[in-house]
């Protein structure tokens, strides 16, 4: 049996230096990531936290900094109570330029078998990373309801 | 073969500014699929028990199969049997499942690869490298009009795990 996690791989038309950018930058995950905000100023150790309307729904530590070619951070989740007792995961964006593309591999994982926590990240990723991707490649995102996000876990 | 005994080994889901019928199309078309999937065409008889084939470049069979469930623009299911010697008789069929659904203005597409028995990581390396490069480039191709040229060779520990079976690869 392997152990829990969650792996997506993109290719995506741009450099590691901007993809670098639309990961840690407010401004772009704001379009992709449904809404949220990125806060942390990405230094080993300092905090980080994701934002929705102002609230933290999610925060960590920033694990590893090597722009533009690693980011990681863990991630616990604040909101909601069912999801609360989850362990703390971690995310590892690994970032290799491929041609003319940029290879993005996220890797999440620090589950619990069993766990309701993996099925939402498991159906989060690759909305919120397809959404990433169209922005990059036609400055345009996605038009998804917010609730593709939450197929495997029924948020209140 | 009974269906009941695969289990998808390798799922990979991506959202594309599409729609249901665009992209069924390229999904099942030749002239879309070169572009995306490698410069490999893909080609399927519209009907249950119809053949599917992918054919390299230079037009020599590289996958057939036979179609197993075909709901036009909502779910196509083949089996999807590289033709490599010995491949089918160590390996097993292979069964990929595309499932398409609005979501929103933009579309979901879900790829499942099922096997009916466990395979090792290296040789599912294969198709977990190989999907998210295809998909990526149907996503571009669909979304911009252009796909990217992703050129790959076959994972080395794949290759080496299908030679310890004694399975013969190019």
């Amino acid at each position: 049996m392997s152990k829990p996690q969650f792996v997506y791989v993109t290719y995506i038309e741009t450099t590691p230096e901007q993809l670098w950018e639309a990961l840690t930058s407010s401004r772009f995950t704001k379009q992709y990531w449904f809404g949220a905000e990125v806060r942390s100023d990405w230094k080993v150790g300092s905090p980080f936290a994701l934002l929705l309307d102002g609230e933290t729904t999610d925060s960590g530590v920033i694990l590893e900094a090597d722009p533009p070619r690693r980011l990681s951070y863990s991630f616990k989740h604040q909101k909601y109570e069912e999801l609360r007792g989850e362990p703390i995961s971690r995310v590892v964006f690994t970032l290799e330029p491929f041609g003319s593309l940029t290879r993005l591999t996220v890797l999440h994982d620090g589950f619990v078998e069993g766990g309701k926590y993996l099925g939402a990240v498991s159906n989060g990723w690759p909305a919120i990373l397809s959404g990433l991707k169209s922005l990059l490649e036609r400055g345009q995102v996605l038009a998804i309801p917010r609730a593709a996000l939450n197929k495997g876990f029924d948020a209140k | 073969m009974n269906l009941d005994q695969f289990k998808p080994l390798t799922v990979y889901t991506i959202y594309i500014a599409s729609t249901p019928e665009k992209v069924w199309e390229a999904l099942t078309s030749a002239e879309f699929s070169r572009q995306y999937f490698f410069g490999n065409t893909v080609e399927v008889e519209p009907r249950l028990g119809g053949a599917f084939i992918v054919r390299t470049p230079d037009g020599a069979l590289h996958i057939s199969g036979e179609v197993l469930a075909y709901d036009p623009p909502r779910k196509l299911s083949v089996t999807f049997n590289v033709n490599w010697p010995e491949l089918i008789e160590k390996l097993g069929p292979t069964l990929v499942t595309y499932e398409i659904e609005p979501a929103g203005d933009a579309v979901r597409l879900t790829m499942s690869e099922s096997h009916d028995r466990p395979l090792s990581d290296d040789i599912l390396a294969g198709g977990r490298s190989g999907w998210p490069a295809i998909l990526s480039g149907l996503k571009s191709l669909l979304e911009t009009g252009k796909a990217p040229q992703i050129k790959m060779a076959p994972p080395a520990q794949m290759l080496a795990a299908l030679k310890a079976m004694g399975i013969k690869t190019p």
